[in-house]
């Protein structure tokens, strides 16, 4: 199937790319997890129940909802704080892009791994900017509130589509399509990774490639 | 259509659309309470979270939004929208957004009620949560408080959209398709938020402010359906988690306390905006981000209010100083003493009717303050003056030749004020009491002017302040009035190494001293460059 592909842009403070990256990618979670699955007799299921949590941003003048899984947090904490310290090892206007790709398992025979089929991949391009005072920053912090809130508006848009999400699995093929190590939620399988582009604007040449979820690498 | 929907499939439609108007109310309402709203994520399945999404049910907004479906459904050509609105301590209101679900023909007939829907509507809700933190009103209800209140509506039938404003936007959250038509959820929301409001008739003739005052009798609309977006189950704290909406959904019998303690609204369901405000508010600072009040807004307010209360002049100028308690404001200089006079000039035919511990700039009662005003009515009335003098507190406003009110431990916490009433002393209750009994005590007779037939007639013109205690001086530790203070800091000594300096050092020494100074920095550059890499 082709994989469906957005790409988000922002423009931020160097001390605002943690927050505007959890910002967007909590938001995209929240719209890619359910419930825990609970299977029964005769191949139907329970869903659990997902709790949201208001998350205010200390450097932006915005607020986000995200699943309220300490786990997945964490997760997506890791992932952006690498990819900001990717950021900012590259210099002081970094440009780099976190990419946030949603994925199936598709079961080969042995000796072939199996393959991860991509289904949606959302990519934040972000810009670093620097400031020079206080007062700049202030503008920043609004503009950029104002900016985040306009891209959550994108992917809302997006996704409210209702184009392709994988068929709800049996129980034996949930890990295929679920991430169902957390404890309390349940993500599509998911996988985040990030590219530094150098100041002057190639691409690749800093290329890093991290898996931050566990996938069985290709 | 319908026929093709199997009756089991349209009963569970409906009753998911219904529950899914009554979230979609519960998430608005809650986005506007002004606090970050946290619900707990669950592994097992409690059978009693619809869309399997934690979402918390005030019984109140559940009732006030079946009280607006009255058993209907958001159907075609029936939306049913949540307006939510500001309204200021002034009694000003605008509307800020209205939030619409609406169903429109388009039909998907071959969409699986009790999975696809269900799950769509889910996400729709989900949507939802997110968008509602985005709109501009967000913000707003996170600082509502004193100042204003955040409102919400619920109406059923047409959307209204004309209360808006010019330039109002629409975001589409999402859309379900369903066999019986295509359910849209949209908020339009004003992005002009200067607080200017037509008028309908006016009150006491023009004003030179910018605002005029407002309440636009709408034909659909009634303010007294306004809704605080506050909730507050008397007597119970947040619980955290707590049960959600049954199948056969009755109103969740939880109760939880989400609104600031700030925020003095006094039930869930009246209309009118109760706070102790300073009555005025001339002192009052910018309240309403983005709305672009300002200061002289109010001043102007005041100045359209002053007609009916004669008494207001006392109080404003008293009131601009008070960096007091305001809802003491209501009661200046007279902790215990006589409360204004609230609307009549009149004062000495009306104090008979009795001491009205109303705020004088007319706004609506408060709930604090008269628990205080009505107190001091109670221990002190005009009448019984003369019995209770010496419980009466007097404050600075008194002849020089009564010795005797600065030894009773006289202690007015606004005495600041009461100067400033001397060119109002016949409006001043205090100097012009009513006709009361004759008085007992020569403090009782030095308060009353020549007017009194009971006074021995000091002359009022001669008034001087005698033991000027300002407001929360009380300190035995340090028994020094804020004057002599004052007085005696007014001009300390240099500082010894400023002095130094200045008289020591000459401006060809200074450059001489450079190069030396210089030198030094440079040995220690490292260090420097050490400190700032730190900083980085």
């Amino acid at each position: 199937m082709n994989c469906r592909s957005e790409v988000l842009e922002v423009s931020v403070e160097g001390r605002q790319v943690d927050e505007a990256m959890l910002a967007l990618l909590h938001t995209i979670l929240l719209h890619r997890s359910t419930g825990k699955f609970h299977y029964k007799k005769e191949g139907t299921y329970s869903i659990g129940t997902v709790g949201t949590q208001d998350v205010d941003c200390d450097f932006i003048d915005f607020t986000f909802v995200r699943v309220s899984s300490d786990e997945l947090d964490r997760v997506i904490r890791k992932a952006v704080a690498e990819f900001k310290d990717g950021l900012g090892n590259s210099g002081n206007d970094g440009m780099g892009q976190i990419s946030l790709e949603f994925y199936q398992k598709k079961k080969s025979r042995w000796p072939f791994s199996d393959e991860c089929i991509p289904w949606e991949v959302w990519s934040i391009k972000v810009n670093v900017v620097n400031l020079a005072n206080e007062q700049e920053r202030q503008i920043c912090s609004e503009k950029v509130g104002e900016k985040l809130g306009e891209k959550v508006i994108n992917i809302v848009e997006v996704i409210n589509r209702h184009e392709y999400l994988p068929k709800m699995p049996t129980q034996s093929e949930v890990d295929n399509v679920f991430d169902t190590s957390l404890k309390d939620v349940q993500p599509y399988l998911y996988k985040i990774t990030f590219q530094i582009t150098d100041s002057m604007g190639t691409s690749v040449s800093t290329t890093m490639r991290r898996l931050i979820k566990d996938t069985l690498a290709l | 259509m319908d026929s093709d929907l199997s009756s089991q499939d349209k009963k569970d439609l409906d009753k998911f659309i219904k529950f899914f108007a009554l979230k979609t109310v519960q998430v608005i309402v809650q986005a506007r309470l002004g606090e970050k709203i946290s619900t707990c994520s669950s592994s097992s399945p409690t059978g009693s979270d619809w869309f399997n999404l934690a979402i918390k049910d005030i019984p109140e907004v559940t009732h006030e939004a079946k009280k607006a479906l009255s058993g209907q459904l958001p159907g075609i050509g029936r939306s049913m929208c949540v307006e939510i609105s500001l309204k200021t301590s002034e009694g000003d209101s605008m509307e800020l957004e209205t939030w619409c679900l609406e169903m429109n023909e388009k039909c998907d007939k071959d969409i699986k009620v009790s999975y696809t829907v269900y799950n769509r509507l889910s996400l729709l809700l989900k949507s939802l949560l997110a968008i509602s933190r985005v709109t501009p009103a967000y913000k707003l209800s996170r600082k509502q408080g004193h100042d204003y209140v955040i409102l919400y509506r619920i109406y059923f039938g047409d959307v209204q959209l004309t209360g808006l404003g010019e330039g109002f936007q629409t975001v589409r959250v999402g859309i379900v398709g369903t066999p019986i038509g295509t359910i849209t959820l949209s908020c339009a929301y004003r992005t002009n938020l200067a607080l200017m409001s037509s008028r309908q008739y006016e009150r006491t003739g023009p004003i030179m402010g910018i605002i005029i005052d407002h309440f636009v009798e709408r034909p659909f609309t009634n303010m007294a359906h306004m809704h605080p977006c506050s909730y507050r189950a008397p007597g119970e704290d947040d619980r955290g988690a707590y049960a959600g909406i049954e199948d056969s959904q009755e109103v969740c019998t939880t109760s939880f306390s989400t609104s600031p303690p700030s925020q003095c609204v006094c039930t869930v369901s009246q209309a009118h905006f109760k706070t102790p405000k300073p009555a005025l508010m001339a002192t009052l600072k910018v309240p309403l981000m983005g709305l672009g009040i300002s200061q002289q807004l109010y001043s102007s307010r005041m100045s359209y209010q002053t007609p009916p209360l004669g008494t207001v002049d006392l109080c404003h100028p008293t009131a601009c100083t008070a960096a007091a308690h305001p809802h003491q404001m209501v009661v200046p200089g007279k902790e215990g003493g006589v409360p204004q006079v609230p609307q009549q000039p009149n004062h000495g035919t009306a104090a008979d009717h009795g001491r009205i511990p109303s705020c004088p700039s007319g706004q609506s009662p408060q709930p604090i303050p008269p628990t205080s005003c009505s107190n001091e009515v109670k221990s002190v009335s005009p009448s019984d003056a003369p019995e209770t003098t010496f419980t009466r507190k007097v404050g600075a406003f008194v002849n020089k030749t009564t010795t005797q009110v600065t030894t009773t431990g006289l202690d007015l916490p606004f005495a600041a004020f009461a100067p400033r009433a001397y060119d109002l002393e016949e409006n001043d209750p205090m100097v012009h009491p009513p006709p009361s009994p004759a008085p007992s005590s020569p403090l009782q007779g030095s308060l009353h002017s020549n007017s009194s037939s009971h006074c021995g007639g000091q002359p009022q013109d001669d008034f001087v302040m005698v033991d000027f205690k300002p407001a929360f001086s009380k300190d035995d530790l340090l028994p020094m009035d804020l004057g002599t203070f004052y007085r005696e800091f007014q001009n300390p000594p240099q500082l010894a190494s400023l002095s130094i300096d200045v008289s020591a050092q000459s401006m060809a020494e200074d450059l001489d001293s450079l190069p030396e100074k210089l030198a030094i920095y440079e040995k220690n550059i490292d260090e420097f460059d050490a400190f700032v890499d730190t900083l980085q």
